[in-house]
């Protein structure tokens, strides 16, 4: 089976933080990572691939630094790596996003399955994979836990919800989203981290994929940021003084003031 | 399982100029590091004599990331809370190419020169630990990477090459060597400190891309056997000494590296130049000094070993180390060369690699500067009486005061003979002669 | 769309490049240069470089749909099994405020197999009117035939705002239905307003793990789509007089395609204490140093009748299992009483239970970020304060069933029996 695996390359989000003095991020000495979600995607891909054989393609968005985050994706065992960069890509909402994704996974041509992380940690919207799905055209699950069954014509996947797992069969080419937990990603092994290194990561453009300008980058993005502020989150909190016994008991009738105990 | 013709393991000076050789004449070569970047587990910012560089790729100096090029050479004695010095500051070594001389940081260096090694073919896998050899008939023919058991973490090859470093357990596991005696090797310990361009050049009389090395002998590591450094960098200063460990810890309360640095630092001769910088990183490591006498073997079926795996450091009061590695890996890539056609690496065809190195200022500088820790071990006047001595005689003579100048000299002459023996220093002198600088 | 420094005004200042939260901007011979490939054109330079206006957003005016024709706030009446989520009380809550100043019916969507006596609920919960689509196709979630009613829906009667929980139904729904209709969707929303000039939808979230904040507008196009996470808005009060109408929605005309299938459901074992739900929680970080010392945060919950919660490093470390957590990467949680202890109060926990009516904190550093979001702050060792506020509490407890022992029997057994009282 053919699949394509979308990656993303993030900030390492536990890094972040920000200066409390301009109000700005800190991004010095913060790395870029592969997104997290989109490990257990590739390694999905790839357990697909060695179970049912086929190829494995990862296919990403970004500037050309991405290519680590593709390389990456070859060293875990991938066949071919796409960057899709360009300079009309800035700016893009999850809307042009998906519509770039899915000129590319055109351009690819023959796919069984797309496979993306369940959300990026730097976004967190979660909007790409379905949103890609309905670009391609074709039906999806979020949030899969399991895979059980892959045939010609259609995958039987678990997807996860609030309160349920659901067993989803779902009709092939089609597209899933993965979630932490549906396996354990693996780690480069020699043979392949040799492959990537002799593998050309191949860099596509807007005009490569016969992309229309005014449906990518920030021109194709209906939403919009207009501000960015540091969250406020100050309450007045009250010191409570004294040996444990006291706090404890100020506390206590200070909550049954408030009528919570 | 993978196969390529060499594969070299450590992505250092020598491992990327063997490997950058190997690649301009088309030998598909994979070279391995351990590190997550070529450098990353480097620390060394020093001067680095670039002659062999400068052959590979001639007027590297123009794009390479070097910090400065040595200006100025200043060796001195520090005697309790003076010093005395010889400062070489020539007019030649300020143009090109340097006197091959130049002030680098290894973590970006090395970065840059395996791009030029990748840019002629070499892949570089980094991040990857070679654990063992893989062996064949008891020859070597290939390497195993982390997880042993896997057969996608086996690499074949032809002929190895080990340029792992100063602690090479591969070429123990080779049996080319024994485990380092204690005794064998240098800590070092190094701060870099931030002063910015402007004060680095006011306070060593440097410009533009000029740089100082200052060395430090006697009193820098007091009545023990080692030294102290500072380079230039272009905004910070690697401020650092080193002591042979068997020193160090031959004592009932050994002072701790950071000690002496510290009383480095404070030296009234020193805390001048270093003062008022922010200490950015601190780093330690050991460098290997088996000597010439205590080399191990450079090769054995299938494998050969270069650069601080083979324990090419100079224990002479030139520091070569980064050079030597570089012409040990060029050399290891000739022999390599030699025997292509053949493709016969057994230890028959290898032994050329020796006669190249015995043949190179590699083994003959190794030769010369064979006894030189031993000496200065033995004849301990080298590194405290004589100085005190020297210091003693030249602030007596140049001391202002009423007295005639002829009583001062034969003063001097009284306490030289009463402090040396002259046989005893000319025999000290003979010695270092032959054997030592 | 665009941006650009007016290099006449330019005078190299770097305050723009302060202001940049993406590190777009360096300044070279006394001027800012943007780099278009990081820029995100928020605008925040604009406003840093308000002394000289030497950088301007470009906007082309592409105005693609009449926005007059668009009217109505909707929200996505999510059901299971015929009862509505919780989270489309809160939608409609919010929806209201949004429709009132508007001036715009909120109205609700309902798809679902026999669930006409739910539209009732929605209407005494606030909807003027409740588009409803029944089949039995519709009886279980499947994207494909939900996309293709919502914007059968959307595209018929155009509404200016569309509203989805961002559950795991909303989260998969609405982007499908966003994509279809070419138009913005802001996922986890945690502020709503209207713009009072542009009457566009100002959409708040949460960016870069929550450090900052960022404003979302869709100026453009329309429908303006957001999710919203349970328990950010506060549900609205039931109110049984309220009327409204109820429109059958005749999706017959749509050939419902349906590629794909449930098969089977399994219910997750109803889990004791949830933490999504609960009045009380009580939470433990990774202060509590392991596992064994994180047991003080049960026994404290247990007397209190609280759920348990955790931070993201409790759970890593193993002591507390994933549905406990509390975060970015958790649950956001709005009890009236969250009792943080051991959590330093990192930006990703904070986002997660800030809008907790009360919340208490104890960790011995006073720097901790916790204190600042605290109403009430005991600087102290958990392991000492932990086990004593829970014997305080027991305390209470036993004093009030004795007096209520005393005073009515009756009562009593009925506390033993509802399992208030632990015999």
């Amino acid at each position: 089976m053919n699949i394509i695996v979308c990656v993303k390359q993030v900030p390492d989000i536990l890094e972040v933080s920000v200066d409390k003095e301009t109000n700005t991020l800190i991004r010095e000495g913060v790395d870029s990572v592969i997104n997290p979600f989109d490990l257990y995607a590739v390694e999905e891909g790839l357990r697909l691939k060695e179970q049912y054989g086929g190829q494995v393609y990862v296919l990403s968005m970004g500037p050309p630094q991405a290519i680590a985050t593709l390389r990456q994706g070859l060293s875990l065992g991938a066949e071919r790596g796409i960057l899709l960069s360009d300079i009309g890509f800035a700016g893009a909402d999850t809307l042009a996003t998906s519509y770039t994704l899915a000129k590319a996974v055109k351009k690819i041509g023959h796919f069984d399955l797309v496979i993306c992380g369940r959300q990026a940690v730097d976004g967190d919207t979660a909007h790409v994979g379905p949103s890609l799905a309905e670009k391609l055209g074709v039906p999806h699950v979020s949030c899969v836990i399991k895979i059980h069954e892959v045939t010609e014509e259609y995958m039987i996947a678990e997807r996860i919800t609030e309160d349920a797992k659901e067993k989803v069969k779902l009709s092939l080419p089609g597209l899933i989203t993965v979630c932490k937990g549906i396996n354990e990603p693996r780690f480069p092994s020699l043979k392949w981290k040799i492959n990537a290194a002799r593998t050309r990561v191949e860099v596509w453009s807007a005009h490569d994929i016969g992309a229309d300008e005014s449906k990518i980058g920030l021109k194709g993005s209906p939403t919009r940021v207009v501000k960015m502020t540091t969250p406020q989150h100050h309450r007045a909190g009250q010191m409570l003084e004294g040996p444990v016994g006291e706090q404890v008991a100020d506390l206590v009738s200070k909550l049954r003031e408030r009528q919570v105990l | 399982m993978t196969k390529c013709e060499v594969v070299i393991v450590g992505a250092g000076p020598a491992g990327i100029a063997c490997g950058y050789v190997l690649a301009e004449a088309g030998v598909d070569v994979i070279i391995l590091e351990r590190g997550q970047y070529p450098g990353a587990k480097n620390m060394f910012g020093g001067i680095f004599f670039a002659d062999q560089m400068n052959k590979l790729i001639p007027e590297f100096y123009t794009e390479a990331p070097v910090e400065r090029f040595v200006a100025k050479k200043h060796y001195a004695l520090l005697i309790n809370d003076s010093e005395v010095s010889l400062n070489i500051d020539s007019e030649e070594h300020k143009k090109p190419p340097y006197n091959h001389s130049y002030i680098v940081r290894r973590s970006v260096f090395d970065k840059w020169f395996a791009e030029k090694a990748k840019a002629q073919g070499a892949t570089i896998i980094c991040g990857t630990a070679v654990t063992d050899f893989v062996w064949r008939d008891r020859r070597i023919i290939g390497v195993t990477a982390d997880t042993a058991d896997d057969d996608d973490n086996v690499l074949l090859a032809d002929v190895v090459v080990c340029a792992e470093g100063a602690n090479s357990m591969l070429s123990e596991k080779a049996g080319l060597r024994n485990r380092l005696s204690m005794r064998a090797r240098c800590i070092s310990v190094k701060e870099v400190i931030e002063l910015g361009k402007d004060v680095i050049d006011e306070r060593f009389g440097l410009t533009a891309r000029e740089g100082a090395a200052y060395e430090y002998f006697a009193d820098a590591t007091p009545g023990m056997l080692g030294d102290g450094f500072i380079y230039t960098n272009m905004e910070t200063l690697s401020v650092g000494v080193g002591v042979v460990i068997s020193e160090l810890y031959g004592r009932r309360n050994p002072p701790s590296p950071n000690q002496l640095l510290d009383r480095f630092k404070n030296h009234p001769c020193i805390r001048p130049l270093v003062k008022g910088g922010k200490t950015l990183e601190y780093s330690a490591h050991m460098i290997p000094m088996d000597g010439f006498r205590n080399l191990p073997r450079f090769y054995t079926d299938g494998l050969m070993l270069v650069g601080d795996a083979a324990g090419f450091v100079n224990n002479s009061i030139c520091h070569e180390g980064v050079n030597m590695a570089m012409a040990s890996g060029i050399m290891a890539a000739e022999t390599i060369l030699a025997n292509r056609q053949e493709r016969r690496y057994d230890a028959r065809a290898l032994r050329q690699y020796e006669h190249r190195l015995k043949n190179s200022f590699v083994l003959q500088n190794m030769k010369n500067s064979r006894d030189f820790i031993d000496i200065l071990r033995t004849h301990k006047e080298l590194l405290n009486n004589y100085p005190h001595l020297v210091q003693d005689v030249i602030t007596s003579y140049f001391k202002v005061s009423d007295v005639p100048k002829s009583t001062v000299k034969r003063d001097i002459s009284r306490m030289l003979r009463s402090r040396v023996s002259v046989v005893k220093a000319a025999r000290t002198v003979m010695a270092l002669m032959r054997g030592g600088i | 769309m665009g941006i650009r420094v007016i290099a006449e005004k330019c005078s190299g200042c770097k305050l723009c490049v302060k202001a940049c939260p993406f590190g777009a901007i360096t300044v070279t011979k006394k001027l800012a240069r943007i780099d278009i490939a990081k820029c995100n054109f928020c605008g925040a330079c604009v406003e840093a470089c308000k002394k000289f206006n030497a950088i301007e957003l470009i906007y082309e005016n592409v105005q693609t749909v009449d926005k007059s024709k668009y009217r109505g706030v909707w929200v996505f009446a999510e059901q299971k099994m015929g009862g509505i989520s919780d989270v489309v009380f809160e939608l409609l809550g919010k929806g209201r405020q949004l429709a009132r100043s508007l001036a715009e019916p909120i109205c609700a969507m309902l798809l679902g197999d026999q669930v006409a006596s739910a539209a009732r609920d929605l209407i005494c919960f606030g909807a003027d009117k409740v588009y409803l689509a029944e089949s039995e196709q519709l009886g279980v979630f499947i994207e494909d035939t939900f996309t293709e009613v919502v914007t059968g829906l959307i595209k018929e009667h155009k509404p200016n705002i569309v509203l989805f929980g961002a559950t795991s139904i909303g989260r998969s729904l609405a982007p499908r239905v966003a994509s279809r209709l070419e138009t913005g969707l802001t996922a986890d929303c945690t502020g709503l307003e209207i713009d009072p000039a542009t009457k566009d939808l100002l959409q708040t979230r949460p960016a870069f793990g929550g450090n900052l904040m960022a404003t979302i507008i869709c100026p453009n196009h329309r429908p303006q789509m957001a999710s919203v996470r349970p328990k950010v808005f506060k549900p609205v009060q039931r109110n049984e007089l309220r009327m409204g109408r109820i429109i059958k929605y005749d999706y017959k005309n749509h050939t419902l395609t349906q590629r794909a299938q449930l098969l089977a459901v399994v219910k997750e074992a109803a889990k004791t204490g949830g933490i999504a739900e609960a009045e009380i929680i009580v939470a433990g970080g990774f202060g509590l140093g392991d596992a064994e010392n994180f047991k003080i945060i049960e026994k404290l919950a247990q007397a209190m009748g609280a759920a348990v919660g955790a931070s993201r490093r409790a759970v890593d470390s193993g002591w507390v299992s994933l549905p406990n957590q509390v975060g970015q990467t958790g649950k956001t949680v709005r009890p009236k009483l969250y009792i943080a202890c051991g959590i330093s109060g990192a930006i990703q926990h904070l986002v997660g239970m800030q809008s907790s009516e009360i919340i208490v904190a104890i960790n011995k550093n006073p720097q901790a970020p916790i204190f600042n979001v605290a109403d009430y702050c005991i600087v102290g060792d958990v392991l000492e304060v932990v086990p004593a506020l829970t014997k305080e509490i027991e305390k209470i407890r036993l004093a009030e069933q004795d007096e209520l022992t005393v005073t009515d029997g009756e009562l009593e057994s009925q506390l033993v029996s509802s399992g208030v009282r632990q015999s």
